[in-house]
């Protein structure tokens, strides 16, 4: 279908993103599923790009699942926050740079009810206060890490190695982004290209050779949300949003998917092996499913990391066929050795799976 | 040029005193409306010769674009020339493509600037400006700009002047066409708490208009009330839904998305049926309401005219001369002072001018 005007429509939303000397927080979950990505965004920025980040062992959680979850009130989570601030004040740094997008929208539904209750603020700085001792600044820039790597994203291709391109038709890899609610739904204004036509991911695939894939529920929940996703009751629903995000998107044939926020990219990925399980169906050709990356892996893979130090044999889809698609040199045999070269022994390949 | 058939307005007829810019004439209509048309025809009536600025290449405002109105379907057109003939035979001049930048007060007159020259001197002004649609591309969501068969009502107006090729999609015939109502109207996200009143009788009549051209197509109508206040409006209402077969359902749209097969997938809440809805439409109107038109502030803005918080002028005594203005000898109609339909715009300015008339003679 024809489009027209999507550029006029973006750019509004463009955003002031801090050059260099960022206080890095982290997800508390992306670690676990795709263990390689904060890594690899940590390589990126410091040995490629040259830039200052404090990678700080002392902050915690942010809190925002046990917020979302109505198990954390309010004040608690403010004075988390405020810990957070404190410790990036105390390193002498200025910019808050947030790996999870849940976290991204916290900090910033924060910040935005202490501009408009300053009580809350202060009675947040007195709670912090007689819990640690600390005292915070505000931020002069909160940015999600989304955000770095689409403002550094030609830099990015310029150290390239491989481009998001069919190294056997020349022909761009066709890719399905999903950005996480929480990056720009709440404030349309702290997010690249805003909520509806976000340009975040659609900047970083484009500039690196490849063809977004515009599917009906492109805007579509990932079904992550907390509530329903950690009772397990309601996790049917969160099940079946995924379930719909796929069935729109698989008609169109991406190569893969990319997300920018830790749940979505682990529903996407890891539930379609749960509806496979389930109904017994696969999407994507040969039954192999469709990769699903995070933003941080698909820089790493332009930037030719070894696939394995990024740590795509944790995905529960293959990313083989991806790799032989950009006709990426690495090593198969090396997929489930560990760091130290053991072998840690291959998943079984369910009977549905073509593969 | 032809344009709806109508002949274009130039201001061939050249100002007697346009260069004397010490001479101060009685008084200057700024838009050439329905509201300011009426204005200037009551004037001339009551023996005033008013000057008439329109920034426009063509009067007749937002009216002159359309193509029949509410709720009879009378023809726009026909109402055009019926003013342009009215507008003739009373020798007014309108002079278009000249946009008022500025009205300043000293000495009791009043001094416009104009992109047509020299400044002119007034005993009175009236302010007709009308209004602007709401730029739909706002409501990021419903996609205007970006989908092509995303349009607004302005431009299916338009495009009903072609007939049945108004919506043909591929040469084919629409299967089915949804209107969204209240687009940047009762809204406050998009900043505008008001109901723009003339929106929702609007997408009835456009319903029946493209039922009329496809009896084939379903069409939906996406609302949150139906306030179907005018006479004959409420008849309308329900010829749509009971001899048309036009589907009312009242919930909000929230997103529409495009389809493989180039159509717009549409989702939404039918909010009395309590479940969610989602649907593929050929076409999407946007029903977009009315904002401040971009130039009143900027020539009201050193003249003491209360506005109010929407933007639009309101009277000294809003109750019960809501076209007088705080400053003497300024004068407020239309759409200027808030949504109106075409017959409220016309008895504005017809009012107004009685107004003017008496403050000139000394009357008021």
């Amino acid at each position: 279908m024809e489009q027209t005007n999507r550029t006029g429509t973006w750019r509004t939303y463009q955003e002031n993103i801090a050059d260099d000397h960022y206080y890095y927080v982290r997800s508390c979950i992306r670690q676990t599923f795709f263990p390689g990505s904060e890594a690899a965004l940590l390589n990126i920025l410091r040995n490629e790009l040259g830039k200052d980040v404090m990678d700080d062992p002392r902050h915690t959680s942010c809190s925002g699942i046990g917020y979302h979850s109505d198990i954390v009130p309010l004040p608690t989570i403010m004075t988390v926050v405020a810990r957070q601030f404190a410790l990036m004040t105390e390193t002498g740094y200025r910019n808050f740079l947030v790996s999870c997008v849940t976290s991204f929208g916290i900090y910033n539904e924060i910040l935005h009810l202490w501009e408009h209750h300053p009580e809350t603020l202060e009675k947040t700085r007195d709670f912090l206060w007689k819990a640690t001792k600390r005292e915070f600044t505000i931020p002069e820039n909160v940015v999600h890490t989304s955000d770095i790597v689409h403002k550094f994203r030609k830099e990015i291709f310029s150290r390239s190695k491989y481009s998001l391109v069919h190294q056997s038709d020349k022909m761009p890899l066709r890719i399905a982004e999903h950005v996480g609610c929480h990056y720009a739904k709440i404030f349309p204004d702290k997010g690249v290209g805003g909520a509806e036509f976000p340009r975040v991911l659609t900047d970083m695939i484009e500039c690196w050779g490849g063809e977004v894939v515009d599917y009906p529920e492109r805007r579509h929940c990932c079904g992550f949300g907390f509530r329903q996703y950690i009772i397990r009751e309601n996790r049917g629903y969160p099940l079946a949003n995924t379930r719909k995000k796929m069935e729109s998107l698989a008609p169109y044939q991406p190569d893969m998917i990319v997300a920018n926020c830790p749940g979505c990219s682990m529903f996407m990925d890891k539930w379609q092996y749960t509806i496979g399980e389930m109904e017994g169906r696969t999407f994507g050709p040969e039954g192999r499913g469709i990769p699903v990356l995070t933003y941080e892996e698909l820089a790493g893979l332009v930037l030719g990391y070894d696939p394995w130090d990024l740590g795509l044999q944790m995905h529960q889809v293959d990313a083989e066929p991806l790799l032989m698609k950009m006709g990426y040199d690495y090593s198969p045999s090396r997929k489930y050795l560990s760091a130290e070269g053991k072998y840690l022994g291959k998943p079984m390949v369910p009977d549905y799976c073509c593969l | 040029m032809v344009k709806h058939g109508k002949k274009r307005f130039r201001g061939t007829v050249p100002l007697t005193v346009l260069t004397d810019g010490d001479r101060i004439k009685d008084v200057a209509v700024v838009g050439a409306g329905v509201t300011g048309m009426s204005a200037a025809l009551t004037l001339a009536e009551s023996g005033y010769s008013a000057d008439v600025f329109e920034k426009e290449e063509d009067p007749g405002g937002h009216v002159g674009a359309w193509h029949s109105l509410f709720p009879g379907g009378e023809s726009a057109r026909d109402l055009m020339a019926g003013f342009r003939q009215e507008l003739v035979s009373r020798g007014i001049r309108i002079r278009t493509g000249t946009e008022v930048t500025a009205v300043d007060r000293s000495n009791g007159y009043y001094t416009l600037q104009t992109t047509g020259g020299e400044p002119e001197k007034f005993r009175s002004v009236l302010v007709s400006t009308g209004y602007r649609l709401f730029d739909a591309s706002r409501k990021e969501e419903y996609g205007f700009g970006v989908y092509p068969y995303v349009i607004t009502s302005a431009e299916l107006e338009k495009r009903l002047e072609q007939g049945d090729r108004a919506l043909l999609v591929g040469g084919m015939e629409p299967g089915k066409v949804a209107f969204v109502h209240c687009v940047g109207s009762r809204d406050s996200k998009a900043g505008n708490l008001y109901c723009s009143r003339v929106c929702c009788i609007t997408g009835v009549k456009q319903a029946i208009a493209v039922k009329e051209l496809y009896p084939d197509c379903e069409v939906l109508n996406f609302y949150m009330d139906l306030r179907m206040y005018g006479v004959g409006y409420e008849e309308l209402y329900q010829k749509a839904q009971e001899h048309h077969g036009i589907q009312f359902i009242r919930g909000r749209v929230s997103e529409a998305a495009p389809t493989r097969s180039g159509a717009i997938q549409v989702k939404a809440e039918d909010t009395l049926l309590g479940v969610p809805l989602k649907t593929e439409v050929d076409w999407l109107v946007l029903l977009v309401g009315m904002e401040p038109a971009d130039g009143t502030a900027r020539i009201t803005g050193s003249l003491d005219i209360d506005r109010d918080s929407s933007g639009f002028l309101r009277g000294k005594q809003s109750m019960v001369k809501p076209w007088a203005a705080e400053s003497r000898g300024i004068f407020i109609a239309g759409a200027c002072c808030g949504p109106a339909t075409v017959p409220e715009s016309v008895t504005q300015g017809r009012a107004a001018a009685v107004s003017v008339v008496q403050y000139l003679s000394g009357k008021a």
